[in-house]
């Protein structure tokens, strides 16, 4: 049994070598004082992350990836509310292949949707921007808030629902005062997701931007420069942290009471 | 006291090809503890649904007090319901729960509070106010699910097999409390359950169900002792059954011809025809005398013990006879399983304890 064991230990080892050594890099560099990413490392330095606020143009990229992430995640996570608790709530005739239609998108190579969004978009007569990317992100986005709603909400109690229309409420009341609160771990897990897909996508942006980058594609432009790359690994250094934390947080709140009393706590709401 | 509080006219439920409720009509009366009983799947809980707003009925229609309530939503309905799992809100404390429904009626915060202290003094859980769901014991979510329906001082409270997740010592508690409690606040109760003797020891009256129609209706005494039918016979209490054929009438009474007992005049309840071939004798456990001696009853057997089951306050006997196809079960408070010495005995019947049904 020890030897096993260890065959485990140093196998999952491995792994997350495997996963995370590569990402490592870059923060490593970030703080590396020279222009090339090579070694030995020639010293310590915060210039790159100076050298990164300072411009203009990231920020501009920062806060349209923002914009998109905000509207792409909001609008997502509630179609895939709606639809989730449709799911997990009654039997319906075309279940499944409404069920595999909301999921397609999640199975699509990413250049396909973009070239299809692409060739409405501009024969519709509309110009390439962030709206159209940020109807690509909705589109993408919503297959994960699925996956995530429908875990949360499959095992509620539905009597709790029946419960607040007997005790009054029609429902809508019903909704606000015990279904959303109930699955808002799941809600908030499911925005954060998607902001984090829309905020990292670059298929997409990279076909229906037109002229307003998105930070990914900011990145993109950078990197064609050698002299611009260490703030360019700055830069994806902190979208590595930032992108940590968020995944994890929203983990987090998947789970929140899903362990010992399933189903059986939200998050607490004073009313 | 209104006799036709609630009216319940041709109500028919179906889901698919499924006759859950099929033509159902009665009426329950006012301030009444009423039961609808029977095993799982009869359509007492899609009827109880049927009253809450739950369900629509597929024809007929309901009256609550007069008016008609057969279209209106769960929450337009003067009814409240307990519900099997208690359906507590487990994120907001009990206080909260309670005062769920107040909120549209219109009350003052004063009031509010006044009907929230009452209620919770009334089911017995002042203290309780800041504990959520999850740091209530079974029994407390019970009251907090009663307290939670009664405080909206509904005209029906409709009750869903609440006490089904309690172990039996509570169970037992709570069956004498809530029959008390209804007694002291007169609403009248529509409770279901699958428990004979529960639906026995707290109703009023009791409708019993199978297949989604009502087999009997009639009070818990009158249900045992004169059952309509092989259904409720064997549903209510544990029952003989024993096969027959009827001679000719006589007055109220009629010539039966039991198994190979040879023919007795038997009390015609039912007013089951001549000559049939094929009727059933009913004959409780309780009812029949076994002895170590012949007894001067109508009808003496001797038999032999197969098996006997102690229970503390009575014994059950199984015992086969000569006469009787199959084994007879009767009890007895008076001798147990160490009273015979060896299997032989003697068991009696009453005339007057065999009840007569038509077979199906």
């Amino acid at each position: 049994m020890e030897q096993k064991n260890n065959t485990l230990l140093i196998y999952t080892l491995l792994y997350f070598a495997f996963l995370y050594i590569p990402v490592l890099f870059l923060p490593i560099f970030s703080f590396n004082d020279a222009n090339y990413m090579s070694f030995p490392l020639s010293g310590f330095t915060t210039e790159h992350y100076e050298e990164m606020w300072a411009k203009t143009n990231l920020h501009k990229a920062l806060w349209a990836s923002i914009k998109v992430g905000i509207v792409a995640s909001v609008v997502s996570t509630t179609i895939a509310l709606f639809a989730a608790k449709a799911f997990a709530r009654y039997k319906f005739r075309g279940q499944n292949i409404s069920y595999g239609a909301i999921m397609i998108p999640f199975l699509i190579p990413e250049i396909i949707l973009a070239v299809a969004i692409l060739v409405i978009w501009l024969s519709l007569g509309f110009k390439l921007g962030l709206v159209p990317v940020t109807l690509g992100h909705i589109l993408f986005c919503t297959p994960f808030a699925m996956l995530i709603l429908i875990a949360r909400i499959e095992g509620f109690d539905f009597s709790l629902e029946e419960a607040s229309r007997d005790l009054g409420e029609n429902a809508w009341g019903t909704f606000y005062r015990v279904s959303l609160p109930l699955y808002l771990p799941g809600i908030i897990a499911s925005l954060l997701l998607s902001f984090i897909i829309s905020f990292d996508e670059f298929v997409l942006a990279f076909f229906l931007t037109g002229s307003d980058a998105t930070l990914p594609m900011y990145m993109w432009a950078q990197m064609r420069f050698i002299q611009k790359l260490p703030h360019v690994l700055a830069l994806g250094a902190v979208i590595i942290v930032f992108t940590t934390f968020i995944v994890l947080l929203a983990f987090w709140l998947r789970n929140l009471g899903q362990g010992k009393e399933k189903a059986e706590f939200g998050i607490k709401i004073h009313e | 006291m209104n006799n036709s509080f609630i009216q319940i006219n041709g109500i028919s439920k179906h889901f698919g090809n499924v006759k859950a409720v099929d033509d159902v009509s009665f009426q329950i009366k006012e301030g009444e503890f009423f039961s609808l009983l029977g095993p799982s799947g009869c359509g007492k809980t899609t009827l109880l649904r049927l009253l809450a707003g739950f369900e629509y009925p597929t024809s007929g229609n309901l009256l609550l007090d007069g008016s008609d309530i057969t279209a209106l939503p769960p929450d337009k309905r003067p009814t409240n319901m307990v519900f099997q799992n208690y359906a507590i809100f487990p994120h907001i404390n009990v206080e909260k729960n309670v005062q769920f429904g107040l909120r549209k009626l219109g009350l003052t915060n004063d009031e509010i509070i006044k009907r929230v202290k009452d209620v919770l003094s009334l089911v017995k859980l002042e203290g309780y106010e800041e504990r959520y769901s999850s740091q209530l014991s079974g029994g407390q979510r019970q009251r907090v699910a009663l307290a939670r329906a009664l405080v909206r001082q509904p005209k029906v409270l409709l009750l869903d097999e609440p006490l089904g997740a309690l172990d039996k010592k509570l169970r037992d508690e709570m069956q004498l409390e809530l029959r008390t409690l209804q007694k002291e606040i007169g609403i009248t109760f529509v409770f279901v359950t699958h428990d004979q003797q529960e639906a026995i020891s707290m109703s009023d009256r009791v409708a019993v169900m199978s297949e989604g129609k009502i087999q009997q209706m009639s009070s818990p005494n009158e249900l045992y002792k004169n059952p309509q039918n092989i259904f409720v016979s064997d549903f209510i209490g544990e029952t003989n059954f024993l096969k027959a054929n009827t001679g000719s009438k006589d007055g109220e009474y009629i010539n039966v011809n039991i198994e190979d007992l040879g023919s007795f005049k038997i009390k015609n309840n039912l007013n089951i025809s001549e000559n049939a071939s094929e009727v059933i004798c009913s004959v409780r456990p309780e009812t029949m005398m076994i002895d170590t001696e012949k007894s001067d009853w109508d009808i003496c057997l001797e038999g032999k013990i197969k098996q006997t089951s102690y229970l503390g306050e009575m014994t059950k006997f199984y015992v086969e006879t000569k006469e009787i196809e199959k084994i007879i079960t009767v009890s007895s408070q008076y001798f147990d399983n160490q009273s015979f010495q060896d299997s032989k005995c003697f068991i009696s019947i009453n005339l007057a304890d065999i009840s007569l049904l038509n077979k199906k």
